[in-house]
């Protein structure tokens, strides 16, 4: 089998089994659009602050359930592909010609396909509570892409991780961690309205700024190419490195079999 | 009587013997409400800002009685993890065949999400004193304040314990979590009660969480508002929640735990 059928048959089962577990499912539906529902109803007043960009918060916060399902993504890659290692499917793997690299790539379709989905479910209930898109159904298509785009990139870095340590406990251990750097963004506030210096500088130097407000502007400020460019260079940059580290782990850990 | 004591004080003995020497138990617990605290009370500072707000002490002093409400009841729930876990794992039929008096159970493992809060509560107080938070409250209102939380941890950890004890298993972790996480940001978390608008003024206006919220921050400010109505809920709902812990205890026993 060519490298492009091995992809092909791993995605397949990591489609299937994301699709087969219904908390992979839920949670990433359900936890991001209650915590738009409760932040945007509770920070609704913040658009009153001098120089806030848009008069409805909750599109303003949309784009924080594109992000938080990124993560879940993640999660979901790192904890299916630990428990690949733990259960020993990889050493079977590793005695057949599978290429590495295919693994990855396949492990990451399962990703790619929750990813999409969960885009489109999360564009849909912006729509339906009356968010519009200010850069219209073209600016939706790129949302979407977009989205995927860096629900691909934190499940190739969960899969690095899922291979460095070969287990699923410390692979939920990194879910705090990114979650941290959700928070320490500018997710509930433009940056140019963080008061404190300190918070705003680590907003500034956190790439999880730069994909929030590259979704945000195709909802609230139309088509601002820089925060696309930087957005979708975030989300190449994270993707690249990490699956260049994870390709350089499951060299170590099939070498290791 | 004397049985009883034993009881409760070998399993909170035990549980936080366990937590304080695994670091993947203790440390979500501390690191959560220290990073609530400060993704809110450092990133939202602005929000003071906003036309209406008038809490005297500052958004640092208001955010942080809400996650040290928050902190008491996940340091409730967090044990319910570990009830559920003796549970699956079956140290608790063993804990069942020894104890002579099983109700100390309910209670020991209260008294470690109490121990384990403290630990959690004493390092937020100083972690928000560090940063400069203002208290307006006299001694008297901050022994008042965290009196009100320690009755929040002790109505979190009854709750879990009941669930944990009535479904028997780790995966009742969401169940645990969910309806705490629902009642604390269905309250005025970020501003207050007077600025919020739409669904979320009426679903707060009616939450007994508010009534902990607003008599906790009056209580931090040094002017004491809707205090006895937040003891009575905190109160109210420890007492009810303890018999709910209770009648879990006996279902387990009824399912021959």
């Amino acid at each position: 089998m060519n490298t492009l059928g091995q992809v092909g048959q791993i995605a397949r089962r990591s489609i299937l089994r994301t699709a087969r577990q219904p908390a992979n499912i839920i949670f990433p539906f359900v936890f991001p659009t209650a915590l738009l529902a409760v932040t945007s109803a509770g920070l609704h007043s913040a658009t009153k602050l001098p120089g806030f960009p848009t008069n409805s918060f909750v599109a303003f916060f949309l784009a924080f359930p594109f992000i938080q399902g990124a993560l879940f993504a993640t999660m979901n890659a790192g904890t299916d592909l630990a428990r690949d290692i733990q259960s020993g499917f990889l050493n079977r793997l590793a005695l057949t010609p599978l290429r590495g690299g295919a693994l990855i790539v396949g492990q990451l379709a399962g990703v790619a396909t929750l990813g999409f989905v969960q885009s489109c479910y999360y564009l849909a209930v912006g729509l339906v509570i009356g968010v519009r898109l200010a850069s219209g159904w073209t600016g939706a298509a790129v949302l979407i892409i977009l989205a995927t785009s860096i629900a691909v990139a934190f499940g190739a870095l969960g899969a690095f991780f899922a291979l460095r340590t070969g287990s699923g406990e410390a692979v939920q251990g990194l879910f705090p961690l990114l979650f941290v750097g959700l928070f320490l963004s500018s997710m509930n506030l433009p940056r140019n309205l963080i008061e404190q210096d300190w918070f705003r500088t680590v907003a500034t130097f956190n790439p999880i700024s730069y994909l929030i407000e590259g979704l945000r502007s195709l909802i609230i400020a139309g088509w601002d190419w820089q925060a696309l460019a930087l957005a979708f260079g975030f989300a190449a940059a994270i993707a690249i490195g990490s699956l260049g580290a994870a390709t350089w782990a499951m060299t170590l850990r099939l070498t290791r079999t | 009587m004397r049985n009883f004591f034993s009881v409760a004080f070998a399993v909170a003995w035990r549980v936080l013997h366990n937590v304080f020497t695994t670091p993947s138990l203790l440390i979500p617990g501390l690191i959560f409400p220290l990073f609530f605290f400060t993704a809110f009370a450092g990133g939202l500072s602005r929000v003071d800002n906003i036309p209406g707000f008038d809490f005297p002490d500052g958004y640092t002093a208001f955010q942080f009685v809400f996650v040290l409400l928050q902190s008491a009841a996940f340091g409730g729930v967090f044990t319910g993890f570990g009830v559920a876990r003796d549970f699956e794992y079956g140290f608790a039929r063993r804990l069942m065949l020894g104890a002579p008096r099983r109700t100390g159970i309910v209670l020991g493992y209260a008294m470690a999400a109490t121990g384990r809060w403290l630990v959690t509560a004493t390092i937020l107080t100083v972690v928000a004193l560090a940063v400069g938070m203002n208290v307006g409250g006299s001694g008297i209102d901050l022994v008042a304040l965290y009196t009100l939380a320690l009755f929040v941890n002790l109505a979190g950890a009854f709750w879990a314990s009941g669930v944990a004890m009535r479904l028997r298993t780790v995966q009742a972790g969401p169940v645990m979590q969910l309806p705490v996480f629902l009642a604390l940001f269905f309250a005025p978390v970020y501003v207050p009660l007077s600025l919020l608008e739409g669904w979320l003024h009426g679903v707060a206006s009616v939450n007994p969480t508010t009534f902990l919220l607003e008599g906790g921050r009056s209580l931090i400010s040094g002017s004491p508002e809707h205090v006895s109505v937040g003891f009575l809920v905190a109160i109210g709902l420890a007492t009810l929640l303890s018999v709910w812990s209770w009648r879990g205890l006996k279902s387990a026993e009824r399912a021959g735990v």
